[in-house]
């Protein structure tokens, strides 16, 4: 080479340079290539293998219906994703994007060759939303795709047991990934904000996924509607209103907003740390008290403030499930899964109108106040059919979690739901009305 | 020199982490085209002072001018501090590329791994790369932008002595095209055989600025090893002669003592028939003088 004194540009890198060079060094890395493959591939290699099974994750929101339609499956991802493979996928990506220059002592060499401590961040915190959104449309097309050529496109049955067209399944699928989005910005802002203020220690790499664990068991908690909703993590589960007719859109508006709330604020807290940070001086930069100052105070200020926010402006005091939340959620669907039967049956086909249908529940053998979360709900449904005076009643056991899911399990007469199978004149199908799930709205009034 | 034409210009420069002052005040003139030398013990300021020259960091007080101008305004400076920074899970030549394209620049990649010696391993990842060739590659990284003021920290670790020369013999042709090159170094004998100029740093100050023969001269007294013919008559000429001391006559023959008195030593021995097989500094004169100087400093 022939050097000469020429001058070499000395502005600014812009962040188009910038984005492209991180996200190379994001490529570059082993594992991030192996996250890319396995969440293009194993989601759709694990639904079509369920699928085939006789033996369905029923615990599983929308598990039961995995060897019906094709759309369960990227919706039982979904569910998995929300728990797991979100926040270790936050973690691994946003959680190390700055940790990787301190363990590869090249913060100096970037900041010389780029001489802005804004478009680095702003390049970093790019390239690695982008690496995660690719992620993320990973598993939601794999599993998709997996479903559906497993199984079929078949109509999908929401969670108040109304049936779902094909393609209005196909883009409520589509809706419910893009709203787990929004919570997963929020992992990926605490996982920027861990990285930069943590560094190399393994808990900024995990922060991401140590916050969800912590706001999932809060979550299972019977705290008040308030505070769960004022959590970021609830953005992972409000996407189950959509399938509700109509849906439940209140929790999830709030659970979006929330969850961008704590992307946008971790995010400035990484920013603002990263900028102050003194380059020259990697021994004192008294990383875990500004941690603390500037990460997780702020953090749990924006918490207080939702939490008051929501509890005003909303009817959320309390667990918000009451008993004639209940009976009408059971109610519904009940209706509504009654006519798949009578369909499956080949039967004269009834409207909800005329079935008519009314659920009475009691809690703990009415021994205890019929509110909130638990598996000691008992329901007794009564409907009417046309032409006959007599009125059907079928027994359920609930289970009621306290972010408003519930599964209700069929306990008499076995014509009606005593079996999981009914016997059709195509042969045994699943009986719609053995065992379903359901969700109750936790900010509407009973 | 008209301080327009410096490629740095120091005044003042003070820099605190806390209550440690890692730069106390410091003054420095380093001429264009010229290899200046910046040494000093551990902790002295010396990374602080190539970070600042790098715009890693600002000073808390006085001024910096690179090239004639404000160092936040300064164009043309590269280097690295606290070793090259690469990224092991891309090879020698996705590393330059990957900053090429950063930085918008059309650099010739496989000419400048060539220049430092890599060309054989371009495509191999830096993941399995020596301490030297890391070495190498960061320069490499360093010149890709042409710079006109280079900055190195310590540049010469991990080098083997080929590798040294070759990496000398880069730096030397830089400053004969006109580049500016610092580099830091523990090692005094880097320094002499690659510094016009050197710095002294000790506990944050300047203790020494100029060129290398101003640092060793005659009226220095040094520690020499010396072996002869006869080490008993030697031993006993050289503490019959004056300013000569014998500091270790047991099994090698150490004396102290200036050049002049050394000569005459050497005169006697000869006359008296015991020959000379070795005489040579214990340390050399810029290291005795560097340990003098920041001894003195440390002291303080």
């Amino acid at each position: 080479m022939t050097a000469t004194v020429e001058a070499a540009p000395v502005a600014a890198v812009p962040v188009t340079r910038g984005y492209r060079f991180e996200l190379v060094k994001l490529v570059s890395q082993w594992r991030i290539r192996l996250l890319v493959l396995a969440c293009w591939l194993a989601p759709a290699v694990f639904v079509a293998a369920v699928s085939q099974q006789s033996d369905l994750p029923t615990d599983t929101l929308f598990g039961r219906w995995m060897n019906i339609t094709g759309w369960a499956g990227p919706l039982v991802m979904l569910g998995f994703a929300g728990v797991y493979a979100l926040p270790l996928l936050t973690s691994v990506v946003a959680g190390d994007v700055f940790a990787a220059e301190d363990r590869l002592g090249t913060w100096r060499h970037l900041l010389v060759a780029v001489r802005s401590h804004r478009r680095i961040f702003v390049s970093k915190a790019l390239a690695s939303l982008t690496v995660i959104l690719v992620l993320v449309a990973g598993m939601a097309v794999s599993s998709a795709v997996g479903g559906v050529l497993a199984v079929g496109g078949q109509p999908l049955v929401g969670l108040d047991g109304h049936v779902i067209a094909p393609a209005d399944a196909a883009g409520l699928v589509l809706l419910a990934w893009i709203c787990v989005l929004a919570p997963t910005l929020a992992l990926a802002g605490i996982g920027l904000l861990g990285s930069v203020a943590l560094g190399r220690s393994p808990m900024g790499l995990l922060l991401p996924a140590v916050v969800a664990l912590a706001m999932g068991v809060a979550q299972m908690l019977p705290l008040p509607v308030a505070v769960r909703l004022a959590l970021p993590s609830y953005g992972f589960i409000a996407w189950e209103g959509l399938f509700t007719s109509p849906a439940q859109a209140g929790p999830l508006v709030i659970g979006i907003v929330v969850s961008l709330l704590w992307a946008v604020l971790a995010t400035t807290l990484a920013y603002l740390l990263f900028v102050r940070r003194d380059f020259t001086n990697l021994s004192t930069d008294g990383t875990s008290r500004r941690a603390l100052t500037l990460g997780a105070l702020p953090l749990a200020g924006l918490l207080v403030v939702t939490i008051g926010f929501v509890a005003v402006a909303t009817p959320s005091t309390g667990s918000g499930i009451d008993q004639d939340k209940v009976q009408q959620s059971v109610a519904t669907a009940f209706a509504h899964l009654y006519r798949l039967q009578t369909r499956q049956l080949h039967r004269p086909d009834v409207t909800e109108e005329q079935l008519a249908t009314t659920v009475a529940c009691t809690k703990g053998d009415g021994l205890v106040e019929p509110e909130g979360p638990g598996n000691d709900w008992r329901c007794v449904a009564t409907w009417h059919l046309p032409g006959t005076t007599a009125a059907g009643q079928a027994i359920y056991q609930l289970d009621v979690a306290s972010d408003g899911q519930y599964v209700a399990d069929g306990d008499g007469p076995k014509e009606v739901n005593g079996y999981f199978q009914v016997r059709t004149p195509d042969g045994d199908q699943p009986n719609p009305l053995w065992q379903f799930d359901g969700h109750i709205e936790l900010l509407s009034k009973g | 020199m008209d301080d327009a034409t410096l490629a740095v210009r120091a005044r003042g420069i003070t820099k605190c982490f806390g209550d440690v002052v890692a730069l106390d005040h410091v003054d420095l003139d380093i001429a264009p085209g010229q290899i200046h030398g910046l040494v000093g013990p551990n902790g002295a300021g010396k990374t602080t002072l190539l970070g600042l020259l790098l715009g890693l960091a600002v000073a808390d007080e006085g001024s910096l001018e690179i090239l004639g101008a404000p160092v936040a305004k300064a164009s043309g400076v590269a280097g690295f501090v606290d070793g090259p920074g690469l990224y092991p899970s891309l090879t020698a030549r996705k590393n330059l590329a990957a900053l090429a394209k950063l930085r918008g620049l059309d650099a010739d990649i496989d000419e400048v791994l060539a220049e430092v010696g890599l060309a054989d391993v371009a495509d191999d990842r830096v993941r399995g790369f020596s301490l030297g060739m890391r070495q190498r590659l960061g320069l490499a990284a360093a010149l890709l932008t042409k710079p006109r003021l280079l900055v190195l920290d310590e540049p010469a670790n991990g080098l083997d002595p080929a590798g040294k020369k070759h990496v000398h013999g880069v730096l030397h042709r830089l400053a004969a095209e006109g580049s500016t090159v610092v580099v830091s170094s523990h090692r005094m004998d880097d320094v002499e055989a690659l510094c016009a100029e050197v710095t002294i740093l000790a506990t944050g100050r300047v203790v020494f600025t100029g060129p290398l023969g101003k640092l060793s001269s005659d009226d220095q007294e040094l520690d020499y090893r010396l072996r002869t013919s006869d080490p008993s008559a030697a031993s006993r000429l050289a503490a019959e002669t004056t300013g000569v001391v014998v500091v270790d006559g047991a099994e090698l023959l150490v004396v102290r003592a200036m050049v002049p008195a050394l000569d005459a030593l050497m005169s006697r021995l000869i006359g008296a028939g015991v020959a000379v097989r070795e005489l040579a500094p214990v340390v050399s004169p810029l290291e005795a003088a560097f340990l003098d100087l920041t001894e003195q400093e440390s002291g303080r």
